[in-house]
């Protein structure tokens, strides 16, 4: 009688054992689908970020590539500890064969660490690296102890490309060169008004002075303390990385006690058109970076689109402007299906992490290659850059806003289609 | 000038405080209800004035008078039918129940206005200022300030003047015994919900037009609503506006000499208030 345990002693000398992971690949080769599991905030205050998920997964699945995969996704509520709790039971309860992530350190950090611990394979964007990579250390005050990731990769920009940014459209315009910083109390306000590495430095080296009256807390209602001490330093320039919410207050505040800078750049607030609309005439001439437009001379690996094709057709679907987020999230599936299609075995995760550590995909977003180029050593084998540019907000007459590029030293292959305006 | 500009900056913001908390007070005062939905009632208050000034076309205050009937109805319904069937000895059911409201709300809001920040908008009124010679105080904060002072005169006129605010402070006092004096307990508590939502809609009106707001950004100032109730002293009205005026010059004051200490500023003043008069600067009630 050949019980349980006689089987798997025999099997183990007659190397039956050795032969059961190829008995399986052909089954996976034959239908089942590659299992991706997406993490994104769906609700709660970063849902802005994730609007597109939606349109760019059916989208993706409707194309003869998209056919082979099936995507998991999971909402973390735009909370850290919701998306570490979702990311195991993807792995776990899902068994996915990649994981992919995306939208600011909140959600980014907490799944690529599951990851990692879990030895599942993901691919990570729209965090700045900084915050992602460095984030995730035990000890992120001690660079010497920094590690590699095995399993977690991330393409994006950095704060140095923020920083060159930021002063190629400041240079642009005859100011005095003080600027007024207004960085929250959270990941990304610690990080970008950091003393040491933050973005201050990297103005200095310019002739910039950055002028930091300190952290204060989102959703504040009160900004006579910051105006107060931008008024007395002359600041000519305001900066900083703050909510839409707390950017109206401040603006407003600003334009009643008479503060008129003669530019203003911000990150996060003015990203998506419904907040600058919200600001009316305020909104005018904002500036901010620009990682995606439907400018960008791109085209998807996936569907042959190119960046303003993705947009119109978003747009024709949805009945709304498009975003930035919308090129990433698409790249995401590009690069996702990319790697895919270059291993044998998709539940194999290190053969799916070598494959996604040998990409070199031109997607929607520019080219994602982890190559190291424009990173520094410690993160090479993890992050790679793609490219990032300055834009302004021009209100149009019947007071909705275009996104015009209006510099891209850092990125000459984006067309720029106009020079920086000062504020009014 | 800077510390006269921070203080008058203060009490103007606890305009906007005393006017979040004014509702909440008047809940909290008559039937010993913490209502946790309230900061999410105000952002759908908020959508709703912004949906009356879209369709209608109409300037945001007419507007907020439009939607007040409505949202009256709404409070009256929302006592009348849920909070009353939970009301008792115990305060933990009401508790659980507002905190499921305001889940429930916020989601809603999300399904369909989804997480767009909004606003409503109020023209050259947002940016208008006034010059005092010393100094320059914007008009929407003025404005903020004024409806406070109104809300709360308006409401105190209401308590000591009329039957129906009679029978409110007699069901505070005592529900049992106001009830044997032909007072129904329930439906004024019904009538101070809706009156506590009108309230709510003229909070709403100046928090969508001082800033964006979305779905997710209603609990966020419940915080000092509830401590300018504490501070002020249960039951008093006029304490609740001073309460909200103590924790915004305390915050701006902080802010001047650090950003970092602006919240803090504020809670250290409810704790020193806490410390000194347990019961409030004003305690009306004797629990």
């Amino acid at each position: 009688m050949i019980t349980r345990r006689k089987l798997l002693k025999t099997g183990a000398a007659t190397g039956l054992a050795m032969a059961t992971p190829g008995l399986f690949a052909p089954a996976i080769a034959q239908g089942a689908k590659i299992r991706i599991g997406y993490v994104s905030p769906q609700s709660g205050p970063l849902a802005g970020f994730a609007e597109s998920d939606a349109y760019n997964i059916e989208s993706f699945l409707a194309t003869s590539v998209g056919q082979n995969f099936e995507v998991i996704v999971k909402d973390s509520q735009s909370d850290p500890n919701r998306a570490a709790a979702v990311a195991k039971e993807l792995i776990v309860d899902d068994e996915i064969n990649l994981m992919i992530v995306a939208s600011t350190p909140e959600t980014t950090n907490p799944v690529a660490t599951t990851c990692e611990a879990e030895g599942m394979p993901c691919i990570s964007t729209k965090a700045p690296w900084q915050p992602w990579f460095i984030g995730q250390q035990g000890n992120p005050g001690d660079p010497a102890s920094w590690q590699p990731f095995d399993f977690a990769f991330h393409y994006f920009w950095g704060l140095e490309d923020v920083i060159a940014v930021f002063l190629n459209m400041w240079n642009q315009i005859e100011t005095n060169k003080q600027v007024g910083g207004l960085f929250p109390n959270d990941g990304d306000g610690n990080a970008w008004g950091d003393p040491n590495v933050g973005v201050g430095p990297g103005f200095a080296a310019q002739g910039y002075t950055l002028n930091d009256p300190g952290r204060y807390q989102n959703l504040n209602d009160d900004f006579s303390a910051q105006i107060n001490a931008f008024k007395a330093a002359n600041c000519d320039i305001v900066t900083g990385v703050v909510i839409p919410p707390d950017f109206t207050t401040f603006r407003n505040q600003a334009l009643q006690q008479g503060y008129n800078p003669k530019i203003i750049t911000v990150a996060k607030a003015i990203l998506f058109p419904q907040s600058v609309e919200a600001l009316g005439e305020a909104g005018h001439n904002l500036s901010s970076e620009v990682w995606w437009s439907a400018q960008h001379p791109f085209k998807s690996s996936v569907t042959g689109q190119s960046a303003g094709d993705l947009a119109a057709d978003f747009t024709a679907k949805t009945g709304r402007p498009w975003t930035q987020p919308i090129g990433f999230v698409h790249s995401l599936f590009e690069v996702a299906s990319n790697v895919m299609g270059r291993v044998d075995d998709p539940t194999d995760g290190e053969a799916v992490a070598a494959a996604i550590a040998a990409t070199d995909v031109d997607t929607i977003v520019g080219k994602v290659a982890w190559n190291g180029a424009g990173v520094p050593d410690f993160a090479k084998t993890n992050v790679t850059k793609t490219p990032l540019v300055g834009g302004q907000w021009r209100r149009k007459e019947d007071g909705t806003f275009d996104l015009v590029i209006v510099d891209n030293k850092t990125a000459p292959e984006i067309p720029a289609a106009s020079a920086m305006e000062a504020l009014a | 000038m800077i510390w006269l500009d921070t203080v008058v900056q203060g009490v103007l913001l606890g305009g906007l405080y005393a006017l979040f908390a004014a509702g909440l007070s008047l809940v909290f005062g008559i039937m010993r209800l913490v209502n946790l939905a309230h900061g999410d009632l105000i952002v759908a208050s908020a959508f709703l004035i912004l949906i009356v000034v879209e369709t209608l076309g109409l300037n945001p205050f007419l507007a907020a008078l439009v939607a007040a009937p409505a949202l009256f109805a709404l409070g009256w319904a929302l006592q009348r039918f849920v909070l009353n069937r939970v009301l008792g000895k115990d305060i933990l059911p009401p508790l659980l129940v507002t905190f499921g409201l305001s889940v429930a709300l916020q989601n809603g809001m999300l399904e369909l206005f989804s997480a767009d920040s909004q606003r409503i908008a109020a023209g050259p009124l947002e940016s208008a200022s006034i010059d005092l010679g010393i100094v320059t105080v914007g008009t929407m904060p003025l404005l903020t300030f004024a409806s406070a002072v109104l809300v709360i005169f308006l409401l105190n006129r209401l308590f000591y003047s009329t039957a129906l605010g009679r029978a409110f402070r007699a069901t505070s006092d005592d529900a049992v015994t106001a009830s044997l004096m032909g007072i129904n307990p329930k439906s004024v508590f019904a009538i101070a919900t809706g009156l506590a939502m009108v309230i709510v809609t003229i909070a709403a009106l100046y928090l969508g037009m001082r800033a964006n707001f979305d779905p997710s950004v209603g609990p966020a100032r419940l915080i000092y609503a509830f401590e300018a109730v504490i501070i002020g002293g249960l039951g008093s009205l006029w304490g609740t506006l001073i309460g909200g005026a103590i924790i915004g010059v305390a915050q701006t004051v902080g802010a001047q000499l650090n950003p970092e200490w602006q919240i803090l500023a504020g809670h250290l003043a409810f704790l020193v208030v806490l410390i000194l008069r347990p019961r409030g600067l004003f305690p009306r009630a004797v629990d």
